[in-house]
């Protein structure tokens, strides 16, 4: 015996129906998975709080002498560590007191903002890229690509993040920006792979996919509009979060003493030399490390923020 | 299971060959000379130099060289020697590594116990202050870089209330190690504590949970065996995958606090352009990660029985 | 299967505790879960009973509330979100709703079991079926490992999974659809319930295995003379087995009636249009009826009658009073033992 139920709505879909009677139901289908996202992350406060931080770091980094007509890298040598910082006066030069060599930290903290989020952009940009195509056309073709391609990412996925980042960088005279972009690109991209390789061979088997096929749709077609649309979410998310990683990391590089170096004005910078002069000048060593963890906190929050949304069984 | 296990041993032996020659490719298009650096700013004549060099097979071109390197470790566990003052390179890894090793293991154990048990509270109490209070401490821990860490809990610890020795001595005591270990251990603690809250969370909500209650067994046994046995699972995945990590990310901890372990060696290995030393240690490191991943897989099969005849 | 009427009188023999009314009587149960959307009534008011041996066929759409009235019978709502704001669930005329956790608990599995829709993902897939069978012994009987599973082994056999010992220690996943159905029928069963929930137990599995689990499960609850609640929108299912049928439409109960005639003779639209959707062979060629519209929004269910705009006889009174469940009478005023009706047109609906 057939079940009734099923039996009525599958007819009811197929009949059109009197506007009035389906009009409010509608409304809530057209509620899709990003739609439902978007409702969920607009009340969602961390969001709120990563979005208004996030907007801020932006502005700071392109428009920096909007925040601060002080010079990062003009020093006044009389002010070096003793002028000790003014709190009081919020967003004067002196604020956060001066460096080692009379240097303004807070502009130094303004117009390093960039670098970071420099690095931390282009690498989730290109690691994104590299990593999506290769994860998606292992997970899409399977077989001998994906042996292929799957044993090239264990390859460098072996290799220790960081060891790797070092060595790529000491092979390097000048360590500008786009030299850390490489060096953490270069092993970065094999994560992004793994995440797009799982959720495209997920979404693979969706029905929607399989009946994309039957109808005869390409390729491409079936590659773009509809595997890549929904295997999208979870890449997202990795990548928000892993860009706090990378802000993280090439600051950890310039500690180490292989990342950023001077005259290039960076938060890392500023921390190894903080690291030298901790007993002198805590303050030198603080606020970088302080701008780095909101940084970073922002774009975990994010990334946390949309899994979350984006994931209804966390509901 | 044999055919499987088989299959992932095939599998490692081209991702083993395949990143060694890459970190070796990566080591030694390093710009620098180690023989010339022998000399220091003095110099040597151009003579001794070949000579040193033809020696030490250097001259070879770059794909014999890798061939006489992974020959020689695979027939002979010989990794060769310091170009610098001729120790062999396997001597010096021998000192390096036990001291990481400790290290990563008290950071292991830290990051299992106190990962697991935060994460089964937060777990058990989702969407409630338990909950939000270790969700927001875990946020915190992930945000702060390793090195931020390292320093506050050197200044608060070591500087301002004297309980702890601001570096680790030569002896490497276990005492002296607990504070590094959670410096190490503190990222991965708030992953795993992250990962068995979500893991539980959703497991909560599943079909046989429901069905668990329903045939009236104890809350207890709800928790501890329906729940437990299925939750843990992505987690002692990630455990497992994490202990290659830990090695290879106490440079920066290492750094911290003095301590003379494998980090130490790799940034002075990078300095001194002293490849075979840098090869040989991530070879060891690759080795670590893939035995470790294959006995995840293996961990993995006997944890979930759907995998283990698929 | 028999008719109500003879099984109203069987008495159940394991009934120790001297209590003469039916061995199940929920009555004007309410059921709403708060959602980030606004409060959702999914039960309104339910009542209905069922006594040793008899079988109670509770049919809906999807959302009508007979899954989680169940629920709410078994214990295992979660609250929050859902809470129960009024009623009664008596079990031997005890409320259940006001026992201890403990006490509920010791009822669960003992004496009210349940078997649910979806076996694979309702066992769990790390344990072997021979422990969770096993489970039930160990923790209601205290009873060891071994002799568990040897209780396990029986209970397989009793479902007639073949092979029973050999498969003891296999898993959920490596059974068919219709052996796991056996397996959470047998874990239902282990020890021997008064009551048995079973909330679409068959709607998962193929036609022709639907039919052997239904005649297994029909078999076993007359050997053991249980009480069966069965949870379904299969009205071909609920023909062969069920004693009594209550009709449920968002989180009410519309039509109540002794199974035969209510095939015979609806007396709610809803039924009747449930009715006329089954597509029968006679009637080959012609256009398969369908309710017209979607089953209710339950956070905001219609007023007066809930069915009102979906049903072909509505009137204006229909949008406005709720009509509640009465009793239905012959045309000259006969009593129909257990048929109601809540439909402000019910006269013109089973004599129309």
């Amino acid at each position: 015996m057939p079940d009734v139920t099923k039996t009525a709505t599958a007819v009811e879909d197929a009949v059109a129906l009197p506007a009035d009677v389906t009009a409010p139901a509608k409304q809530e289908k057209a509620r899709s998975l990003w739609g439902d996202a978007w409702v969920d992350l607009r009340r969602n406060p961390y969001f709120l709080v990563a979005s208004v931080l996030i907007f801020f770091l932006l502005l700071i980094a392109v428009f920096p002498s909007v925040f601060t007509s002080a010079s990062p890298t003009k020093g006044d040598l009389v002010k070096h560590f003793l002028g000790k910082p003014e709190l009081g006066a919020i967003g004067s030069e002196g604020w956060l007191g001066y460096d080692g060599q009379g240097r303004s930290v807070y502009a130094r903290l303004i117009y390093g903002t960039r670098a970071s989020i420099i690095v931390g952009v282009t690498v989730t940009a290109i690691v994104t890229l590299v990593g999506g195509v290769m994860g998606m056309l292992a997970g899409y073709f399977g077989g001998w690509i994906d042996a292929l391609l799957s044993r090239l990412t264990d390859i460098f996925f072996g290799i220790p993040f960081l060891l790797g980042a070092m060595v790529v960088l000491q092979s390097f005279v000048e360590r500008t920006v786009w030299v850390v972009v490489f060096a953490l690109a270069f092993l970065g991209w094999t994560q992004m792979a793994r995440v797009m390789r799982g959720a495209v061979i997920t979404v693979k088997q969706a029905d929607y996919v399989h009946a994309a096929k039957a109808l005869g749709a390409g390729t491409t077609r079936i590659l773009f509009r509809h595997i890549l649309p929904n295997a999208m979410a979870p890449v997202i998310v990795v990548a928000t979060i892993a860009l706090g990683g990378y802000i993280s990391a090439e600051a950890t590089l310039s500690y180490l003493g292989l990342g950023l170096a001077a005259p290039t004005v960076s938060w890392g910078v500023d921390i190894s030399t903080g690291v030298d002069q901790i007993r002198v000048a805590q303050h030198i060593l603080l606020w970088p490390s302080i701008m780095l963890s909101i940084t970073v906190l922002a774009f975990i929050m994010l990334g946390e923020a949309v899994r979350n949304a984006l994931d209804p069984k966390l509901r | 299971m044999g055919r499987y296990v088989a299959r992932r041993l095939l599998q490692m032996i081209p991702v083993f060959l395949g990143t060694t020659l890459l970190i070796f490719l990566m080591v030694y298009s390093l710009p620098g000379d180690p023989v010339a650096g022998m000399f220091g700013d003095k110099g040597a004549d151009p003579a001794t130099l070949a000579k040193i060099r033809h020696d030490l097979g250097l001259d070879l071109p770059l794909w014999q060289q890798y061939w006489n390197y992974m020959t020689d470790i695979i027939l002979h566990f010989d990794f060769g020697n310091q170009i610098r003052n001729g120790r062999p390179i396997t001597e010096v890894l021998g000192e390096a590594f036990p001291v990481t090793l400790q290290l990563a293991a008290l950071a292991f154990a830290f990051e299992l116990v106190f990962g697991i048990g935060l994460g089964i509270i937060a777990g058990l109490k989702a969407g409630r202050l338990a909950d939000n209070a270790i969700l927001i401490f875990t946020l915190l821990i992930i945000s702060i870089p390793v090195f931020v860490l390292g320093f506050i809990i050197k200044m608060v610890f070591a500087f301002e209330l004297g309980w702890i020795e601001p570096n680790v001595s030569n002896d490497q005591l276990v005492s002296e190690m607990i504070a590094p270990a959670i410096v190490l251990g503190g990222l991965s603690l708030a992953y795993v504590a992250r990962l068995t809250r979500t893991s539980m969370a959703e497991n909560l909500r599943a079909d046989y949970m429901r069905t668990a209650v329903a045939k009236g067994l104890p809350r207890r046994r709800v928790i501890g065996v329906h729940l437990m046995r299925n939750s843990m699972i992505p987690v002692v995945t990630f455990l497992g995958t994490d202990i290659g990590a830990l090695m290879g990310g106490a440079v920066v901890t290492e750094r911290i606090f003095n301590i003379k372990g494998v980090g130490g060696l790799i940034a002075e290995s990078i300095t001194r352009r002293e490849g075979s030393t840098l090869v040989g240690l991530v070879t060891i490191l690759v080795i670590i990660y893939l035995v470790t991943s294959l006995l995840i897989d293996l961990l993995y099969a006997v944890l979930d029985p759907r995998i283990r005849y698929a | 299967m028999t008719i109500i009427d003879n099984t109203a009188t069987v008495p159940s023999p394991r009934d120790g505790s001297g209590h003469n009314g039916p061995l199940l009587e929920v009555r004007d149960l309410h059921v709403e879960f708060h959602t980030r959307d606004g409060v959702a009534k999914a039960v309104n008011g339910v009542n209905y009973s069922v006594n040793a041996g008899e079988t109670l066929a509770v049919l809906g759409e999807s959302g009508s509330g007979k899954s989680v009235t169940a629920q709410a019978i078994m214990g295992i709502l979660d609250m929050p979100p859902g809470k129960i704001p009024q009623g009664e669930i008596l079990f031997r005329g005890q409320d259940m709703l006001k026992m201890s956790d403990e006490e509920r608990r010791k009822v669960r599995g003992r004496k009210i079991a349940m078997i649910f829709q979806d076996a694979l993902s309702s066992l769990n897939p790390v344990l072997s079926v021979g422990y969770q069978l096993g489970e039930m012994f160990r923790v209601h009987q205290g009873l060891s490992k071994k002799d568990a599973k040897v209780k396990a082994i029986e209970l397989m056999d009793k479902v007639k999974i073949p092979a029973a010992a050999a498969r003891v220690s296999d898993y959920p996943h490596q059974f068919s659809g219709g052996m796991r159905q056996r397996i959470m029928i047998a874990m239902a069963l282990a020890l021997e319930p008064d009551l048995i929930i079973a909330d679409e137990p068959t709607t998962a599995l193929d036609v022709t295995v639907q039919a052997q689990v239904m005649d297994l499960l029909a078999e076993l609850q007359q050997e053991y003379n249980m009480g069966l609640i069965l949870i379904t929108h299969d009205l071909g299912v609920v023909a062969d087995v069920a004693d009594k049928i209550a009709v449920m439409y968002a989180g009410r109960i519309v039509e109540q009636a002794p199974v035969h005639e209510l095939y015979g003779r609806p007396a709610h639209p809803y039924t009747r249009g449930l009715l006329d959707s089954i597509p029968r062979l006679d009637q080959k060629g012609q256009e398969l009826y369908a309710i017209k519209g979607l089953p209710p929004n339950l956070l905001r269910v219609p007023t007066g009658c809930a069915f009102n705009p979906r049903c072909p006889k509505a009137d204006d009174i229909c949008r406005t009073e709720i009509p509640a469940l009465a009793p239905v009478t012959e045309q000259n005023g006969a009593d129909l033992p257990g048929r109601k009706s809540a439909c402000h047109f019910w006269k013109e609906t089973i004599h129309g």
